[in-house]
């Protein structure tokens, strides 16, 4: 039986060593992604991230490059989807993330028509909100993609989308939740494809879930991004686009207006200029499949173009 | 384990938002379940609404509050408030019928000698009801910091930082290393906890020591 | 915002269908259902062997208190990571979201039945020795039904918990009201996730009370104090 004074020194101890703790993580370091709540300073910048590595991954490139050039940053990764992060966006929660030209601008304006490049980037500045604004466009382009199995482009001689049209109400679809209701998802897929599948399977954005269920065969196709790994690990198809239902989709920072000033805008659009779509590949491979700090790969690639 | 040792720093600080986020409630949800449990005893007609109300609560899944509380409060989306809100309400959902049950196990012929004594009857509840239904309420404190611990980390999934977003960062690169540090942490975590009430109660109840010594 | 959630619940569409209200709800339980059977299977009897036999008491009772304290949402992600790319089929979604509800179920089980044995008073097996009773035939006529109340209870507890924490099998794209929860907050649909949580919350209270009843029936008068009529 332990003596009562060791018992209550152990408790004392215990909640010395909480409160040693809990000030770390409540403490104002800037750089730290557990960061305060408290109003960030003017000047500061809050980078936050949707909830997929490589998001999270180009929102570190941003917040590496903006700290070399001593913008003070916050970062808030892995928020969740655009229906979140945008409303945090709006009110001041962040005021930078990294974004994708196409599905933004559709998220902005339903009748979005443009599918090139150009197009799509002139649509979507005149889309946005009077607070919100886009810098330069980058080349690197992510789009959301329909993949099935090579087992499975053979059996039905699979090339593109609308060749699922004759097979797809036997057939699931996985995807996103949001993909349920998203004019680039199963509404899209119906109206310019005219897909209707036996059933849409919620799984997560391009993750785990989504690899997993393809390659058990809990969905005969699925959404992944262009840039995963997992699809040349795999061997997966991805079915051609020919319609375009998946317009220009290229990496974009999407800012709060009157947080932009020069230093920034040089910072973000030398960024953009030296991404393109294979690096952005690459860059994700290292984070997803040799499970590498997100941080530690921004930070190479920033060293690696002088830009941090 | 080597990414732990890369990113000790950063699990220490999600660590610490974790305590504060868990921890405050346990304090705030004590406060304000005593009262409560004090009416649900005293007034025995109280007692089933408060419960079973109470009871209600906690069976609101975590995740469905976290993303309300802004909407019914008015905070920003990604403000931790939400979660300390929402994890004080479970608290007191917990601690009420504990509150309760304690002061109600207090036995009469106790209260009765405070009150022939001359106390009134706030200084009784004091000095006399409360000293003696702390081992039931910290038991109760002991089970809800467990339970907070635990809750908290599903705020990840809304993008508020604590251990749980190991969780979340891990599970999305398949990357088991983070998960494995998460949960390690969080058991370890609840237990703290757990040592710290048991001290405190120890602190708080001199009698029950005496005893062993005597016996 | 309540006439949003109650337009939302109010709506036929969203009963009906693969997606509706009656299929969640039916996979909601059948995932708690089978979660709380397995657990109670392992539960039990273990609870009732340390009860009986008092060895490894201080084991088991440490290990419950850890087991508490693991986080649903960690250990389902690491089921899923662990085991899915072993298993094919529906299973490898299963399988994970089942073992992190039955890990959360045992130990509220385990304490009420070890607990309930252990509380069995000394003159009752007293009486049951002084019958003629062996060690199992005391467990089975006397320790068992003494401590049906906190064994019960122990059930309960734990299936309210399970009916809470399934919805967590939504993360893993698994059906369930946490569909709802999930679908809901990846759009921003409040009236969803809303309606999702309340039903849940009714679910768990509709399924206590069913509990409580059968509860009520199961243990002995003789505990209860309950008695019919008593023709003389």
């Amino acid at each position: 039986m332990m003596m009562n004074r060791t018992r209550i020194a152990l408790a004392l101890a215990a909640s010395a060593a909480m409160l040693a703790v809990a000030s770390c993580g409540s403490s104002s370091d800037p750089l730290a992604s557990g960061g305060s709540t408290k109003t960030a300073g003017a000047g500061t910048i809050v980078v936050g991230s949707a909830n997929f590595p490589e998001n999270a991954l180009l929102a570190e490139i941003y917040a590496g490059a903006l700290s070399a050039k001593g913008v003070t940053v916050e970062k808030k990764l892995n928020i969740g989807s655009r229906e979140t992060y945008i409303p945090a966006l709006k009110d001041g929660s962040i005021d930078l993330i990294p974004e994708y030209t196409g599905v933004l601008s559709q998220y902005f304006n339903k009748n979005a028509k443009a599918t090139d490049a150009a197009g799509v980037y002139a649509e979507l500045k005149a889309a946005l909100p009077a607070t919100l604004t886009v810098l330069d466009k980058s080349a690197a382009e992510d789009k959301d993609s329909v993949v099935v199995t090579k087992a499975t482009a053979d059996k039905y001689n699979l090339k593109t989308i609308a060749d699922l049209q004759p097979i797809a109400k036997d057939l699931t679809l996985g995807g996103p939740p949001e993909w349920k209701t998203r004019p680039t998802g199963v509404p899209g897929l119906k109206k310019l494809y005219n897909l209707d599948f036996k059933t849409f399977r919620p799984l997560d954005a391009g993750g785990p879930l989504s690899v997993q269920a393809l390659k058990n065969g809990q969905v005969d196709a699925v959404n992944l991004f262009t840039t995963d790994p997992s699809i040349a690990a795999n061997g997966f198809v991805v079915l051609d686009d020919p319609k375009s239902l998946f317009a220009a989709q290229n990496v974009v920072p999407l800012i709060t207006k009157s947080k932009v000033n020069d230093t920034i805008s040089a910072a973000l659009n030398a960024i953009s200029a030296k991404l393109d779509t294979a690096t952005l590949g690459a860059l994700v491979k290292e984070v997803v499949v040799d499970k590498k700090d997100p941080a530690a790969v921004a930070k190479e690639f920033l060293t690696t173009n002088g830009l941090g | 384990m080597t990414w732990l040792r890369g990113h000790f720093v950063d699990v220490l600080s999600l660590a610490g938002q974790h305590i504060y986020l868990a921890g405050v409630p346990l304090v705030l949800g004590l406060l304000i379940a005593l009262p409560l449990g004090w009416l649900a005893c005293r007034y025995k007609v109280l007692y089933p609404f408060l419960i079973i109300g109470t009871g209600l609560l906690y069976t609101i899944p975590s995740l469905a509050l976290f993303i309300m509380l802004p909407l019914l409060l008015g905070t920003h989306v990604l403000d931790p408030t939400n979660v300390l809100i929402a994890m004080t309400i479970y608290t007191v959902a917990l601690l009420v019928r504990t509150v309760a049950d304690g002061l109600g196990a207090v036995p009469d012929e106790v209260n009765q000698s405070a009150t022939a004594m001359g106390y009134k009857r706030g200084r009784r509840f004091v000095s006399v009801e409360l000293p003696l239904a702390v081992p039931v309420i910290s038991a109760g404190l002991r089970v809800a910091a467990v339970s907070n611990v635990s809750i908290v980390s599903v705020a990840s999934l809304i993008g508020v930082p604590q251990l749980g977003s190991l969780f979340t960062d891990g599970f999305n690169r398949a990357f088991l290393d983070p998960i494995i540090v998460g949960v390690v942490a969080c058991v370890l975590l609840a237990l703290l906890f757990d040592v710290t009430i048991l001290g405190v109660t120890r602190l708080a109840t001199p009698w029950q020591r005496a005893g062993e010594a005597s016996s | 915002m309540i006439n949003r959630i109650l337009a939302w619940l109010t709506d036929g569409a969203h009963w009906q269908g693969d997606d509706g209200i009656l299929r969640r709800v039916v996979e909601h339980m059948e995932y708690s259902v089978a979660a709380l059977v397995i657990a109670a299977l392992i539960a039990i009897p273990l609870g009732l062997y340390i009860g009986h036999t008092g060895r490894g008491r201080f084991l088991v009772v440490n290990a419950v208190g850890a087991a508490r304290a693991i986080p649903s949402l960690g250990l389902l992600f690491l089921a899923f990571l662990w085991l899915g790319p072993r298993l094919s089929g529906d299973i490898a979604f299963l399988a994970p979201a089942g073992l992190v509800l039955i890990v959360l179920a045992i130990p509220p089980i385990l304490s009420g039945a070890y607990a309930g044995v252990e509380g069995v008073e000394p003159a009752a097996r007293d009486a049951a020795a002084g019958m003629g009773m062996r060690g199992t035939e005391v467990l089975r006529h006397v320790e068992l039904p003494c401590a049906l109340p906190l064994i019960l209870s122990g059930i309960r507890s734990a299936m309210l918990q399970v009916i809470a924490t399934a919805t967590i099998a939504a993360v893993v794209g698994l059906g369930g009201l946490g569909r709802f929860l999930i679908d809901g907050l990846a759009v921003r649909d409040t009236p969803q996730t809303a309606s999702g949580a309340i039903l849940v919350a009714v679910l768990a209270l509709v399924v206590d009370m069913v509990l409580a009843l059968v509860q009520r029936s199961v243990v002995s008068p003789g505990l209860t104090g309950r008695y019919g009529k008593v023709s003389l």
